[in-house]
């Protein structure tokens, strides 16, 4: 077995070793703007692999549970949170170094705003004290703002600016959250918090308030509604290889959070907040499955449907024990990789930049492009919950945790929900297969984004007939150390 | 050998196969699906060799681990129900790809989609986990959806898409209730469960078993389709290639019927027998109804569908007439509607690949152009009428008997859909077959020799299973038996100790 060094900064090297690569690539930019794209991939690329080696390491951790006297957790569940949002960030990076090179677009800064996000969002993923959280949650959330801004179309400009005005609004109610939160049990320690409550010596109604508040916050950052409002503007307006990135990485980190911060800090009070997820889950299944019908644009349609996904990872947290944080991260794990999969069909759909994201560009995809179109439905079968794929197998675990809960009604409102999406998952699957093609757009056939993208699917449907190859460790992961 | 595994995922091995070979020629593409489909059957005559039939309970079970931590089993078994459902699947298979031979676009994709269709459907009939049954179950619709979608008639895609969303509307109840039912199966001695055999010995309350038997009804009726859901069948039929309208007919509906039989009646025998006569009346109004829709139809493939809603009706009526009989009628006719109405959709594929019509007032004399098409359409067409000596006449006429021992109303009132099935289907030879002949049906080619290959071997069953019914039933007999005494047997005890007596008076005490 591995020793590890006595130094208590070790649980937090994959941050380190991701901002510290970040620096390192924004100034390589800088002043070596002759070394190329290509210089500046790999060595993010080797960041995120350095950082996803740190966090396997942690995997058999024997220190305390917590370091930095209680701001940092140690435990499994940081370590595999870390590692989904490693792989995220890493076909995010390649996306992107396509997605730039094919639009002639010059954006070193791309690199290390990215390597700074995903610091931030296994730093959420890692945080036991309610200031930690909010430190992270603004070190994404700032570059992403950058990142959806990062071109020079307008709706990109008008994503960001949207994002950033509802996304500082958002962290206003956190942070209100947290002072009520303090003001119930004199800590911002999860820890803390969750014994202040047990032992009934906190104030009850002010950690009722911080569990409102801290809800809304959240919410927003997962895109539940009715907190999604921002979601589809910003899906659409930012450049695809970043809506992939954050699609994924931000719903990771924010449900990793929100577990931290509900199961752990908010757990004797998990009466009170059920009810509150459970409303939210099931206005987000029905909201986001029916209003991605009306959508006529890929990215809007596939925001919407994140909408929902949303409510189905909420779905699972209604169980509020360990069986529900298990199933969340299944599902946050399929999650991750078939929206990937779906955004990166769909920059490789849009030959240019953003031409072609209207569902009638989809029209005769099959004819065009057999290969493309195979991937795309995987995907969307795999989101419609039909095996075999990782889509299927995570819904029954969310569900599977919900009705053990005693939540049959809520399972219930999912399934059929997602019987209305598979609706529009389809309808895009017949315009690909059914329909001749409409004008003379070629897609991208590049090779190398087109082998990124077998990543997510081989993932997909790898889970989706073996899941017991990760349920093992995802289960040893969803204890939660505090 | 793992007869049932190979079985189940021979066909996947071929579409594999199909899919990896770069620019295959659609010829070799065809002759692979041939291959795999008949190689298929041959195993599957394998697992009928091996098959004991005087046993009644699951035979050859295979049993791997698969997601330990849910404890869910990949469980294969056969018994005298599932047994011939998975042989008419495999048998039909290699016919329905050689009808299809005239498909010229995408063939590759078309052969690959009726592989995985096989695979699933086979997998349905033979999981004896109900997580794995629902994974088989769902994976049949979207190559389904492909079929119907991709290679059907004009409104192909609303067709598809109407197949589609009902039948996933009804899987959504049957996926919360068989999750329901694994989190009340902690209270077994093996823990939670997904386990068929299991499951059937769990003592359920009796509202919670009414409740669940509800949530897999709908998905099974949908299926069936039994009347009032079966609006997507006439659509879905129409629409379809030949070969799909031919594994629709006598595949896919069987997995409703089949899916009452195994997973309503042994999971909930006291619901089972409470629901039984609202079921019926549904299974009555189906078999009149269908039969009278048909009459009035004027789309041939219209009419052959209506035909299918009434022709369900029989089994349903006979699943639940709680009689040995009446069961292994429905069984019977489950397989020889699946022969018949087979045989009939390919005759009117053949017959609309020369005429490009399906509207019978557009057609006639054909019986003068082609006579030996028109020979053999009339003799599906009575076997499928309920000609004695022919393969249907066995099953109706069990689930006829069986039901009158139960119910001489339902008896009675079945009796009339064989009446009216005589009317529609000699009234459409009729319109077909004679007549004066328009000027441009003449000099259609008669049967060639692919077609007559195709057509062969179901015509034998049909004459077999007609004049001999006994290789069936005497190993369907022991299985239906089993099922019959279970739901009495189980359902008597729970009966007598309802507390619902005691509590009635209790609830209406407090109500106001």
């Amino acid at each position: 077995m591995l020793s590890h060094p006595p130094l208590d900064f070790w649980p937090l090297a994959p941050e380190l070793i991701l901002t510290g690569t970040a620096i390192v690539v924004l100034l390589a930019g800088a002043f070596m703007p002759r070394a190329g794209r290509g210089g500046l991939l790999m060595l993010s690329l080797a960041g995120v692999a350095g950082a996803a080696a740190a966090s396997i390491l942690l995997w058999d951790w024997s220190g305390e549970l917590t370091i930095l006297g209680g701001m940092v957790a140690t435990d499994r569940f940081a370590v595999v949170a870390r590692l989904i949002l490693l792989g995220v960030t890493a076909i995010g990076l390649l996306y992107g170094y396509h997605y730039f090179e094919r639009s002639g677009e010059q954006r070193a800064e791309f690199y290390p705003l990215v390597l700074f996000a995903a610091a931030g969002m296994t730093l959420i993923a890692a945080a036991t004290d309610l200031i930690v959280v909010f430190l992270a949650l603004e070190i994404l959330s700032l570059s992403l703002y950058v990142l959806t801004g990062s071109s020079r179309r307008l709706a990109a400009v008008e994503g960001s600016t949207k994002y950033f005005l509802l996304g500082a609004f958002s962290s206003a109610f956190f942070l209100y959250g947290i002072a009520m939160a303090y003001g119930a049990a004199d800590s911002t320690h999860l820890s803390a918090v969750a014994r202040a409550l047990a032992g009934q010596t906190g104030n009850q109604a002010l950690a009722l308030t911080a569990v409102a508040f801290l809800a809304i916050g959240f919410a927003f950052k997962v895109s539940a509604v009715p907190f999604h409002m921002w979601t589809p503007d910003v899906y659409q307006g930012a450049p695809t290889a970043v809506t992939a990135f954050m699609s994924a990485g931000t719903k990771v980190a924010a449900f990793a959070a929100f577990v931290r911060v509900f199961d752990v800090a908010f757990q004797p009070l998990v009466w009170d907040w059920t009810p509150i997820v459970w409303t939210l889950a099931a206005v987000s299944v029905v909201v986001g499955s029916v209003l991605a019908i009306a959508q006529k644009d890929i990215k809007r349609m596939l925001a919407y449907s994140s909408v929902a996904h949303a409510g189905f990872v909420l779905i699972g947290l209604t169980a509020g024990d360990q069986r529900g944080i298990a199933a969340a991260l299944f599902y946050l794990l399929a999650y991750s990789f078939m929206i990937l999969g779906a955004f990166g069909v769909v920059m490789l759909v849009s030959s240019r930049g953003e031409e072609h994201t209207d569902l009638a560009s989809y029209a005769g995809l099959y004819h065009r492009s057999p290969l493309l179109a195979g991937l795309m439905s995987l995907f969307l079968l795999s989101m419609a919950g039909i095996p075999p794929t990782a889509g299927f197998i995570a819904k029954v675990s969310v569900f599977r945790a919900a009705i053990d809960a005693g939540h049959w009604e809520l399972a219930l409102v999912g399934v059929l929900a997602s019987v209305v999406a598979a609706f529009f998952y389809i309808r895009v699957m017949v315009l690909m297969y059914m329909q001749e093609p409409t004008g003379e757009a070629e897609p991208d056939r590049s090779l190398l984004p087109t082998l990124v993208i077998a990543i997510p699917a081989i993932v997909t449907l790898l889970l989706g007939v073996l899941p017991g190859l990760v349920t093992g460790f995802l289960e040893k992961a969803s204890v939660i150390g505090w | 050998m793992k007869w049932l595994t190979v079985t189940t995922f021979l066909p996947l091995a071929g579409v594999v196969l199909l899919l990896a070979w770069p620019r295959m020629q659609d010829d070799i593409a065809r002759g692979i699906a041939l291959l795999v489909s008949v190689v298929t059957f041959v195993v599957s005559l394998g697992m009928l060799g091996r098959f004991d039939g005087s046993q009644a309970g699951f035979q050859m079970v295979e049993q791997a681990d698969w997601v330990r931590s849910i404890n869910l089993h990949y469980t294969l078994g056969v018994d005298g129900v599932s047994l011939f459902m998975v042989l008419l699947t495999t048998f039909l298979m290699p016919i329905a790809i050689l009808a299809s031979w005239k498909v010229d676009r995408r063939v590759r994709l078309f052969m690959a989609a009726l592989l995985v269709l096989e695979t699933g459907m086979v997998g349905t009939f033979l999981a004896l986990d109900l997580l794995l049954f629902f994974l088989f179950f769902e994976a049949i619709l979207f190559p389904m959806y492909l079929v119907i979608g991709g290679w059907g008639g004009e409104r192909r895609v609303y067709a598809a898409v109407k197949f589609f969303l009902y039948t996933m509307f009804g899987s959504a109840f049957l996926l919360v209730a068989i999750l329901v039912l694994y989190a009340k199966s902690g209270s077994l001695a093996g823990g939670s469960t997904f386990d068929l055999r299991q499951l059937s010995g769990l003592a359920l309350q009796t509202a919670t078993a009414r409740w669940l038997f509800l949530a897999f009804f709908i998905a099974f009726a949908v299926k069936v389709p039994l009347f009032p859901l079966h609006t997507w069948l006439p659509d879905a039929h129409t629409e379809a290639p030949t070969a799909g309208s031919v594994i629709l007919a006598a595949v896919l509906l069987k997995v409703g019927a089949y899916g009452l039989i195994r997973f309503n009646l042994t999971l909930f025998p006291e619901a089972s027998q409470y629901f039984a006569p609202l079921i019926s009346v549904l299974a009555l109004i189906g078999i009149v109804y269908g039969a009278i829709v048909a009459l009035i139809q004027t789309d041939v493939k219209r009419l052959v569908a209506y035909s299918s809603v009434s022709h369900l009706g029989f089994v349903v009526l006979g699943t639940f007439a709680f009689t040995q009989q009446a069961m292994s009628g429905g069984v019977l006719q489950m397989i020889n509607h699946g022969l018949s109405t087979g045989a009939l959709f390919l005759l009117v594929g053949m017959v609309y690949e020369r005429t490009h019509t399906r509207d019978l007032g557009k057609m006639g004399g054909l019986a003068s152009t082609m006579p030996w098409l028109m020979g053999v359409f009339l003799f599906v067409a009575l076997s499928s009428l309920g000609l004695p000596g022919l393969n249907n006449f066995v099953g109706e006429f069990l689930v006829i008997l069986g039901s009158f021992a139960s119910n001489r109303a339902f008896g009675a009132i079945a009796a009339t859909g064989v009446v009216l099935a005589a009317i529609y289907l000699l009234w459409s030879y009729q319109r077909m077959a004679h007549g004066p002949v328009p000027e441009e049906h003449r000099g259609h080619p008669d049967l060639s020799v692919r077609e007559v290959a195709v057509l062969a071997p179901v015509l034998a069953l049909i004459l077999v299973f007609g004049v001999y019914p006994k290789v069936l039933l005497d190993r369907i007999n022991p299985t239906t038996t089993r099922i019959v005494q279970q739901v009495q047997r189980q359902s008597a005890p729970v009966a007598v100790s309802q507390p619902t007596p005691a509590a009635a008076p209790q609830s209406a005490g407090e109500g106001p």
